[in-house]
């Protein structure tokens, strides 16, 4: 933990790095470039979005998603589908990533914390979700690269009109 | 309600369609309100979730918002959640516990039974209020029954018991409850509240319509089918997968089940997996040690004749669908003629290993999950159907398919032609008929 918080030069740096990807990472979600997206996450990463505030695992708890790298793949896929009902036309998202942070290291992996506001456009509806959201975010020889995603909304247990897209 | 005499409602109700206003128009959704989710017995909630005396949760009958609590006698009560003096809600929390109902608004104090314990002041409010105390409790729902844990509850004082409303569908009860090796299930694992811009039915007419899955399903079924096979050892992944898959399963199969109806609306659906990992009955090595478990408490015999239940979901008319291959259970809570809100449920088979709840909760993500691959097609389909029926183009639903095939099948049920047979709907709205024009 302590080496990244410590020195500030280093913090700086890796600071920077992270918080292109996660700009980056939303950016490809606003565009519907979900295959680049895809991309960005390691072969064995998760992505949580979690049902209960504070939910302490996705396996005693439902969770609003919890994928794996195929699952993840599955709903990229369904973008696809000419009778993909729900996400035809899929949402216009604008997701706002702010308040990163670095909150530790162990050497390969970063742990990155940061505040999500997403403005969802869709079928003259729009939504707006707040969540905090932790990164794992992984040295590979591709680049620093998303193992573990997990999006904390502030309404996760409110009564909630169906989601076709991601956080 | 002049505008809705017996005779026009009978109008509306055709053996083999329905009119649209009975989706679309907002004063029979009052009605409705009134003789059918205010006479019928609704589900409210689960022994379990409110274990000890002073447990309580909070919910809805149909718009009516209600606290279902745990008296000190340990009975079950169910009261309307609003102050007697100027009527604000006495209690906010989903689920808790305490000794009494405070009203943040000046305190009038209520005990878990709803009767009124202490009026702050009450010299001030007149002698009137000092007499009538013992009136101005809680209104108490005036039936509370359960049903092998199942709390239901009736907002009106007279009709049918709970038993002669239940009938033949009491046995899906019984199937989602003997699966437990100790012969309980207890509610675990988180609620999902999805909401949809639609009418009440469309999710219960939905949930025995066997034709729909190929088609509001397509894209999810692609999808599934497109990624790779499961395999040894698990993973995570294989149970959504493998349940997307099955949705296309094709037209013959869902042709070829079951769907019967009983008396009051309800309604079953035979199961239509050939997947041997979803279907503990058929044999697959992944059950043997919840096999192990069920046969050492209830006997090698009983236990083989549980599982060869092979029941998928079950409607429980007007507010409930459930089934027990999954232990799900949703409510559905009307809010208006185009808003409503289903809340669904997991259980966990009490005895039964841990992997049978974590499949449980595998499950739920993918059918029930607010973001499922599943789930948000049919969302999206309630909603495109009700714009459809704002249309004054058309007056007619039709509801023909399998109509004239339907027939009487033992156990006082009555029998789809074919497992994609319109009967559930027909038979949901020959009851809707009955409770909206009863006396």
């Amino acid at each position: 933990m302590g080496a990244i918080e410590s020195t500030g030069v280093a913090s700086d740096a890796a600071l920077r790095e992270a918080e292109q990807l996660l700009f980056r990472e939303a950016w490809l979600l606003d565009q519907h470039r979900l295959d680049e997206w895809l991309d960005l996450f390691t072969e064995d990463a998760t992505y949580w979005v979690p049902l209960e505030r504070g939910q302490l695992d996705p396996w005693n708890t439902s969770s609003i998603i919890f994928d794996d790298r195929t699952l993840l793949q599955i709903r990229v896929r369904q973008y696809a589908h000419p009778r993909a009902h729900a996400r035809l036309p899929a949402a216009r998202t604008c997701h706002q990533v702010c308040n990163v942070m670095i909150l530790g290291s162990d050497g390969s992996e970063l742990r990155v914390g940061s505040s999500l506001v997403l403005v969802e456009y869709r079928k003259e509806r729009q939504r707006v979700f707040g969540a905090s959201v932790e990164h794992r975010l992984r040295r590979t020889p591709a680049g620093l690269r998303v193992a573990a995603k997990r999006v904390d909304l502030v309404n996760s247990e409110a009564e909630l009109d169906g989601i076709a897209f991601l956080f | 309600m002049g505008m809705f005499g017996r005779e026009q409602l009978a109008m509306m109700v055709r053996p083999d369609r329905v009119h649209r206003a009975l989706y679309s128009d907002p004063a029979i959704f009052e009605l409705e309100m009134q003789r059918l989710f205010g006479r019928a017995w609704l589900v409210v909630g689960h022994e379990s979730q409110i274990p000890a005396a002073g447990d309580f949760l909070t919910t809805r009958m149909g718009r009516e918002p209600v606290i279902v609590t745990r008296h000190a006698d340990g009975t079950v009560k169910v009261m309307i959640n609003r102050c007697s003096h100027r009527g604000s809600t006495v209690c906010e929390d989903a689920r808790g516990h305490c000794a009494e109902f405070v009203c943040p608004y000046h305190g009038w104090t209520y005990r878990t039974d709803g009767s009124l314990r202490f009026v702050p002041l009450a010299h001030g409010y007149g002698r009137d209020v000092e007499r009538k105390k013992s009136e101005l409790g809680l209104v108490n729902v005036p039936r509370v029954e359960s049903y092998r844990g199942f709390l239901f509850a009736s907002l009106a004082a007279d009709g049918p018991t709970l038993s002669d409303f239940l009938g033949p569908l009491s046995s899906s009860f019984d199937d989602m409850v003997d699966r437990a090796p100790d012969g309980e299930v207890e509610v675990a694992g988180g609620v999902f509240k999805h909401a949809y811009h639609g009418n009440w039915k469309l999710v219960l007419e939905n949930h025995l319509d066997g034709l729909h899955p190929n088609y509001v399903h397509a894209s999810s079924v692609q999808a599934a089918r497109d990624a790779p096979d499961p395999a040894q050892p698990e993973r995570y992944a294989d149970i959504a997968i493998r349940q997307m898959r099955q949705n296309g399963a094709p037209e013959a199969i869902w042709e070829s089940i079951g769907i019967w109806t009983t008396d009051f609306g309800h309604g079953y659906m035979a199961d239509y997996h050939s997947d041997s990992r979803l279907v503990v009955g058929m044999d697959n090595p992944v059950f043997a040690g919840y096999r192990e478990r069920l046969e050492h408490k209830i006997g090698k015999e009983r236990a083989a004749k549980v599982l060869s239940v092979t029941r998928w979901n079950s409607i429980v008319y007007p507010n409930c669908s459930f089934m027990g291959q999954f232990r799900q259970l949703r409510i559905v809570h009307p809010l208006a003629v185009d808003r409503t809100i289903v809340y669904t449920y997991s259980f966990r088979l009490k005895g039964a290993p841990e992997q049978m709840y974590r499949d449980t909760i595998a499950f739920a993500n993918v059918v029930n999950g607010t973001a499922s691959w599943v789930l948000t097609d049919d969302l999206e389909v309630y909603e495109r159907v009700q714009k459809g029926l704002t249309a004054q183009a058309g007056d007619w639903v039709y509801l023909a398919r399998g109509y004239g095939g339907d027939a009487d099948d033992a156990g006082r049920t009555r029998r789809g032609a074919t497992g994609t047979s319109e009967l559930p709907i027909r038979s949901q709205f020959a009851a809707w008929l009955r409770y909206m024009t009863a006396e």
